[in-house]
């Protein structure tokens, strides 16, 4: 049985860019350890020798021309789907 | 039930307005989360003055709300993209608009397609086309159900793991998951893009092969298009048809397990023989797909950071609480599970364990479908273990939930067409359907086949 901790929830949230709310945290430890407990039956199953399957297309290094293509849309299009912005730009909160 | 046919060579503006008139007769069901009106009516009257043609002018659809449309906001279901209207079309989308379909709204969906229920949605809950009381199934409820409802003749889902073919048997429409690789998914919102594919619901499945026919097809703006091979073929005679024993067991449903052997009565009586054959290592299917998909998701769901679209968390003064709490706010707790153990399966340490042994396993599962296709053209078993479940039945237990893929999942993994087709209703009424399960590019066949069916 795997068990998860209340600090092994926060340090997924920060690996996954989520300000978890306090009150989803124990819910998650819940459901996260229950889900891993179910997973983890794949380590009785003997893959010695086996190579992994990412894909299953057979297609390799599709290739395409070097060439720009904008796929038809322009730049105030996408802009205006920026939550912010300036000057043409997307506006973020400072960095530094 | 309405048929492509019915809407073909009709005034296109009445078929619009009356498709728009029994969505907005059938809101309890709470199918649709918006409708394009304005841009439908635009589209018919220029199909009515001929300035559109093509095989489906004048007939109208409805697409999963994860495809990018014109005419309304393209949401997936979730807070995260409420306001995004999309600067381009799906691929998908725009070949049925070159044959002059009509779209004519968006469906509901569990929010990013995590969710076998619609019970995910930020919006709410889709309610069955049979029982309001119980689940549409998911992730493309909504498209089921405007669907069974006889709204629109067909409609478009994406299947990762079950998500057209589910809803499909819970809501007793044909629903097509075509081989991987078949329908371009260029504008569709990405979620496990080792698995994700595009198809259709339709009332019966002349129109589910018509749509796919336009649909496939290679495309240069999604690298993982196959090479073009879909063609519409007559039935074969006497195919081997492979009863999968694992997908028949004491915990199916009986009154599914029978409609299943019915099914199979039909299939003999129709000059195919039936044999039972084994696939031992689908009991680990989900266990696999649990590990894979979260991984692929988590990955793909990284987009969603509140700065270039979707939703931006206010109130706060660094990058870093700015990516948290738009995600945190912007998904549901399904989409932050999946992101989570995704999270888990791919970080140091764990890796090897969990995500390089189900990538391991998704070739032993492949090798074992492979074998079984040597002596069999298309194999067989109920689409789901139950009919429709509950709305709220299953909400409290992401297992029990996960656990309704569980027929599903082994042809996601393989890349393998499958489609479900509805093989009668329980004592209750509700639908059962059949699922049915090609080798890759056998998608002509697997449809052939269910057409003969339909017309005994």
């Amino acid at each position: 049985m795997t068990q998860i901790s209340r600090d092994d929830v926060l340090h997924l949230a920060q690996l996954s860019s989520l300000a978890l709310a306090d009150d989803e945290i124990d819910g998650l430890r819940v459901d996260i350890g229950n889900i891993l407990n179910y997973i983890q039956q794949l380590g009785e199953l003997d893959t010695s020798g086996i190579e992994p399957t990412y894909q299953v297309t057979d297609l390799q290094n599709v290739w395409r021309d070097d060439v720009i293509d904008d796929y038809g849309i322009d730049r105030e299009a996408l802009l205006a789907l920026a939550p912010e912005s300036q000057n043409g730009q997307i506006k973020v909160p400072k960095v530094l | 039930m309405t048929k492509i046919s019915d809407f073909i060579g009709k005034n296109a503006r009445l078929n619009v307005q009356e498709a728009i008139s029994r969505a907005k007769d059938k809101e309890e069901y709470h199918a649709l989360l918006s409708l394009t009106e304005e841009r439908a009516l635009e589209r018919a009257d220029a199909v009515d003055r001929g300035e559109i043609t093509g095989r489906l002018a004048g007939v109208p659809f409805v697409v999963k709300d994860n495809f990018l449309a014109y005419g309304a906001p393209t949401t997936a279901a979730s807070k995260m993209l409420e306001t995004f209207n999309a600067p381009l079309q799906a691929t998908a989308v725009e070949k049925l608009e070159l044959e002059g379909a009509i779209c004519i709204g968006k469906a509901n969906l569990d929010a990013f397609a995590h969710g076998g229920s619609t019970e995910n949605s930020a919006f709410g809950p889709t309610k069955n086309a049979y029982d309001k009381s119980r689940v549409a199934g998911g992730s493309s409820g909504g498209s089921a159900v405007v669907t069974a409802l006889d709204i629109v003749p067909f409609a478009l889902g994406s299947d990762t793991g079950g998500s057209i073919r589910q809803p499909a048997s819970f809501n007793g429409v044909i629903g097509v998951k075509p081989t991987y690789g078949t329908v371009s998914r260029y504008g569709v919102v990405a979620m496990a893009s080792s698995t994700d594919t595009i198809g259709a619901f339709a009332t019966n499945v002349a129109d589910a092969e018509l749509v796919m026919d336009i649909m496939a097809g290679k495309d240069d703006k999604d690298m993982t298009t196959l090479p073009d091979f879909f063609t519409p073929s007559p039935a074969k005679p006497s195919l081997k048809v492979g009863l999968i024993k694992e997908t028949m067991t004491d915990d199916v449903d009986p009154e599914v397990k029978q409609a299943t052997l019915q099914y199979i009565e039909h299939l003999k009586a129709a000059g195919h023989t039936v044999d039972e054959v084994t696939l031992p290592i689908v009991k680990y299917a989900l266990a696999m797909y649990y590990i894979i998909v979260p991984a692929e998701v988590s990955s793909n769901l990284a987009r969603y950071d509140g700065i270039r679209y979707g939703h931006r968390a206010g109130d706060v003064r660094t990058l870093a609480e700015l990516y948290g709490k738009s995600r945190d706010e912007g998904f549901m707790t399904e989409n932050k599970r999946r992101i989570m153990i995704g999270s888990y399966v791919l970080s140091s340490g764990f890796f090897d364990a969990y995500y390089l042994q189900a990538q391991k396993a998704r070739t032993l599962l492949v090798n074992e479908f492979n074998k079984l296709f040597e002596n069999y053209d298309v194999l067989i078993g109920p689409t789901t273990p139950t009919p429709a479940f509950g709305l709220g039945e299953n909400t409290a237990d992401p297992i029990k939930m996960y656990l309704a893929d569980i027929m599903t999942v082994p042809a996601s993994l393989a890349g393998l067409p499958a489609i479900s087709v509805p093989a009668g209703n329980s004592e209750s009424g509700l639908p059962i359907g059949v699922q049915l399960v090609g080798q890759r590019r056998s998608d002509a066949t697997l449809l052939a086949l269910a057409k003969s069916l339909e017309e005994l």
